[in-house]
């Protein structure tokens, strides 16, 4: 059920998000994870030196770009702030939900911690509702190894159905397989299909309920789904992000347009 | 077993969580931070006030304000 079109990334980017991309065929990843997950290490790893960081427009959430390039493709990596959740209220948290549903990346890295993986999984299933186009990394395997963990990832990847790939990402284990599979999820040749949480029999009788009426509105910006779910959550905020992105339509860019980010 | 609220843990006890008091938004809240019925919480320190108090939630030491911790009701382990 992908909804979402690569078309308009470039223009929503620059134009909602400040972030200015070299061209329209720049591929985005957005980047999340929870605190003390590693993540600004796997950002390093996949970025090196090729990174600025800055200020979202408007909040006091710190940012960062970085880019990379692989199989002759050009990515930007955004960094999001590191959050457990999605849903709930601060700046940080709506500022990683507002780029993951409303820049439309070309995929969505999620890095969890191999020691902790049941509290990381939280913001994974979160981000899964959100979007299809999910690749999730288990970092800080060396950590897990020492601590004796050991991780079914056949049975894993079978019960999240997104890509999960193993990496260390201070020793640049498994960075190669994770540019890999971005870079296949980012282009569709790797079409990702999460296994998305069943609620009560009596929140899925309200989630049908609303969708008719939800669908059409939302259609092709978002998942009615999970949009039916953020209603009967009473998330308001969510509700401001839809008017805020929503109705104002982006201007599309072309190449060699100059680009300055208010 | 005896069910007490949050605060009432001493620090270095564990307890298992039973249920949560918070509604709306600040439930979400908790949830998302892994307070979740049956999770593992331990009080590990007080702040030099004595509020608010760090726990090991689930791997990761989260700092909750009395106001907070008192809507969640645990047994001791």
């Amino acid at each position: 059920m992908s909804q979402h079109s690569f078309r308009d990334t470039h223009a929503v980017c620059t134009e909602r998000f400040a972030i200015e991309l070299p061209s329209p065929d720049e591929l985005v990843i957005a980047l999340a994870g929870n605190p003390n997950t590693g993540k600004s290490t796997v950002f390093n790893a996949l970025t090196g030196m090729n990174q600025h960081t800055g200020n979202w427009a408007g909040k006091t959430v710190g940012s960062a770009i970085g880019r990379f390039r692989h199989q002759e493709h050009s990515f930007t990596l955004v960094d999001l702030p590191g959050t457990y959740s999605l849903l709930s209220q601060s700046a940080d948290e709506q500022v990683a939900r507002d780029f993951i549903c409303f820049a439309n990346p070309h995929a969505t890295l999620v890095v969890t911690d191999a020691t902790n993986l049941e509290r990381n999984l939280n913001l994974a299933l979160q981000v899964m509702e959100v979007t299809d186009r999910v690749v999730v990394a288990v970092n800080l395997m060396d950590e897990a190894k020492r601590k004796g963990i050991t991780i079914d990832f056949v049975k894993l990847q079978a019960e999240l159905g997104v890509p999960v790939i193993p990496m260390t990402a201070r020793s640049g284990e498994g960075l190669n397989e994770l540019k890999e599979m971005l870079w296949k999820v980012a282009l569709g040749h790797v079409t990702p299909t999460p296994k998305l949480t069943t609620y009560s029999e009596q929140v899925e009788r309200a989630v049908t309920a609303l969708l008719p009426q939800v669908e059409p509105l939302v259609s092709g910006v978002l998942r009615s789904r999970w949009v039916a779910l953020r209603l009967l959550d009473g998330d308001e905020s969510v509700l401001q992000a839809l008017e805020q992105y929503t109705l104002e339509h982006p201007r599309l860019f072309s190449t060699g347009d100059v680009v300055i980010p208010s | 077993m005896e069910i007490i609220p949050l605060p009432d843990l001493l620090i270095g006890e564990r307890a298992r969580v039973v249920s949560l008091n918070a509604t709306g938004a600040q439930r979400r809240r908790m949830l998302d931070l892994g307070l979740v019925p049956q999770a593992v919480i331990e009080a590990l320190r007080k702040s030099p006030a004595g509020d608010p108090v760090a726990y090991r939630i689930r791997g990761a030491v989260i700092a909750l304000r009395r106001e907070e911790a008192s809507l969640v009701m645990v047994t001791r382990i």
